[in-house]
């Protein structure tokens, strides 16, 4: 695979200070959380962990049996904690990169780049907070999640997810103070229509101030019409194939509308959140 | 390390390419390196800055996905987006004014014309270098690159120089059948230095889909892959040119630079290796150092073009 040492020592000139940095993490533990997600949990260096919800990072991924994934894969971050030196990754294994990432065992030794991009924000005069996500798009929200019950924000998280047994992250929003509401497949109340609805609802029984999202096109075009109809604004995370992640190679641009002009941005650079209103 | 002179521990790193003298040979290839990598190491301690190719004009690039990757590499298609002439002029050249490592431009353009005139525009205080692009298809032979072909090189190459003069030097592509004439030709019309090489021309697909993974189908392909090609190609023209070569393609550790060094480069562009780990270049010099000193080594004249090979034994 690469041939990269266990530690980077960057030489970075008096007074700048890296926004990000190349580092090696020691795996605490890589453990299959329900049917279909693992959770990767680092010991990861300080230098790493200034971390804004939303953020991402790019991972250099073992190589699993009979692959050979070359660049690294870009992950939001599911949890960071300073003072414990924890970094946590929350991926459903795809291909071949997250192949890989199963692979890794307690104690092995990680390289990872960032954090990287701007995070969410949220700003003082968003008090009600609607999380709305489905899948894998829920870890991304975690973090957004911990935040507004630090910043004392109301929540209502609606968790989407094929079967009610695998929406992610139900008890930690939860656990942040959110109210949670579980849509599914099976019975219908994941389709936009009914999502619309349940939304609306909402809305009219208690102000929404802003809606957060990751991913999902589906979603992204009913809280945009949502949004234009309520005057609610909102961010989304959003994803594209990248290289670098730094913004130097401009692989990841994604089109928006800003006014009455498309205009293209670096997921890694400019994101990965953007104003719902913009997206495409 | 937070500046590295060109001397350190009583080795001379420094690298001469025609009348620019660099600290040392390690410089990023054109499009793997922006003002973003500013964020993760001082970028002061590089031998040169060579930026993504600049166009007149303003264009958005290819469509998504813009790259995939592969066993030992990746392609790309990404473009080149450009913001134009004018955004390089007042702001790209007043940012880099900020550091202290030379500033190498690279331009490309679809025709002769288009090609000349931006050389004049970009000529100007604070570049050290012009790299010219001629591996980007010229629209007046049919799509094909300018540096596929001799004639289509030295014709480009004397355009270029009759409207700059500041150092030239032009970037070859591997996808050529005769290397070794074109970068005669290149040196022929007044090239400085050649840059060798580029990406060479690949494509991969999606079996479940049934579809290319790149948006633009065809794409370059770089990385580790294709180091043999280059350095094969660094060689082929070391030894025919008169004018330095600068090695570039699948470079990501110190003994691959060392490779290149020995085949007659004198000096080398990273490219791919800075998107798996941005920090290399700067871990390069000092492996690079640390090889001098232990082998006693003062100088990089000491190793580049120090191949001692048979005569024969060419594949044609």
């Amino acid at each position: 695979m690469t041939h990269l040492p266990n530690v980077m020592t960057v030489p970075v000139s008096q007074g700048l200070r890296p926004r990000c940095s190349e580092a090696t993490c020691r795996v605490v533990s890589n453990t299959l959380v329900n049917g279909e997600y693992r959770l990767l949990t680092l010991d990861a260096p300080e230098q790493i962990l200034d971390c804004q919800p939303g953020q991402f990072f790019q991972l250099l991924c073992p190589e699993p049996q009979g692959e050979h994934p070359f660049l690294r894969r870009p992950m939001s971050i599911y949890g960071y904690d300073k003072v414990a030196g924890r970094l946590e990754f929350l991926y459903k294994v795809t291909g071949a990169g997250t192949r890989g990432l199963a692979t890794l065992e307690a104690g092995d030794a990680f390289n990872v780049l960032g954090p990287l991009g701007q995070g969410f924000s949220m700003p003082d005069d968003w008090q009600h907070l609607m999380l709305v996500a489905r899948g894998v798009g829920l870890a991304t929200l975690a973090p957004l999640a911990r935040m507004a019950q630090e910043k004392g924000r109301k929540m209502t998280a609606i968790c989407s997810a094929r079967r009610p047994e695998l929406a992610m992250s139900v008890d930690l929003f939860k656990s942040f103070g959110a109210e949670v509401i579980v849509v599914h497949d099976q019975d219908g109340s994941s389709t936009p229509e009914a999502l619309r609805t349940l939304i609306e609802d909402r809305i009219e029984t208690s102000q929404v101030d802003a809606f957060y999202t990751c991913g999902s096109s589906r979603l992204l075009r009913l809280l945009q019409s949502l949004g234009a109809s309520h005057g609610i604004p909102g961010e989304i995370a959003m994803e594209q194939q990248m290289a670098c992640g730094l913004g130097m190679c401009q692989a990841c641009v994604r089109s928006f509308r800003v006014g009455d002009q498309i205009i293209q941005r670096r997921v890694c650079r400019e994101g990965p959140v953007f104003p719902i209103s913009e997206a495409m | 390390m937070k500046d590295l002179p060109a001397f350190e521990h009583g080795v001379d790193l420094s690298a001469r390419i025609g009348a620019l003298t660099f600290k040392n040979p390690i410089m990023p290839a054109s499009g793997t390196f922006s003002e973003d990598l500013a964020d993760v190491f001082d970028l002061d301690v590089l031998g040169a800055h060579v930026l993504k190719t600049i166009m007149h004009g303003t264009r958005a690039g290819n469509p998504t996905p813009r790259v995939c990757d592969l066993q030992s590499g990746m392609l790309n298609a990404i473009g080149i987006p450009s913001k134009g002439i004018e955004y390089f002029r007042d702001e790209m050249l007043p940012f880099w004014a900020g550091f202290k490592a030379p500033l190498v431009v690279s331009i490309s353009a679809h025709s002769f014309d288009e090609f000349a005139r931006l050389a004049g525009e970009v000529s100007l205080a604070g570049v050290a270098a012009i790299e010219a692009n001629i591996s980007c298809p010229n629209i007046e032979a049919d799509g094909n690159a300018f540096a596929m072909r001799p004639d289509t090189t030295h014709e480009v190459v004397t355009r270029l120089r009759a409207e700059t003069d500041l150092p030239l030097w032009a970037k070859l592509t591997p996808n050529t059948g005769e290397p070794v004439e074109v970068a005669l030709a290149a040196e022929a019309a007044g090239a400085d230095a050649l840059v060798v090489a580029n990406t060479l021309l690949g494509m991969s697909i999606d079996i479940g889909k049934r579809r290319p993974r790149l948006g633009n189908v065809m794409g370059g392909m770089s990385g580790p892959a294709i180091k043999p090609i280059a350095l094969r190609m660094t060689y082929q023209c070391a030894k025919a040119v008169t004018i330095p070569v600068i090695g570039c393609g699948g470079i990501s550790t110190r003994d691959d630079v060392l490779e290149f060094l020995i085949a007659g480069a004198s000096a080398v562009q990273i490219g791919t290796a800075t998107f798996q780990s941005p920090t290399v270049m700067a871990r390069l010099i000092t492996e690079l150092r640390d090889w001098m000193v232990e082998h006693s080594i003062n100088s990089l004249d000491e190793v580049i073009g120090s191949i001692s090979a048979p005569e024969i034994g060419v594949i044609e």
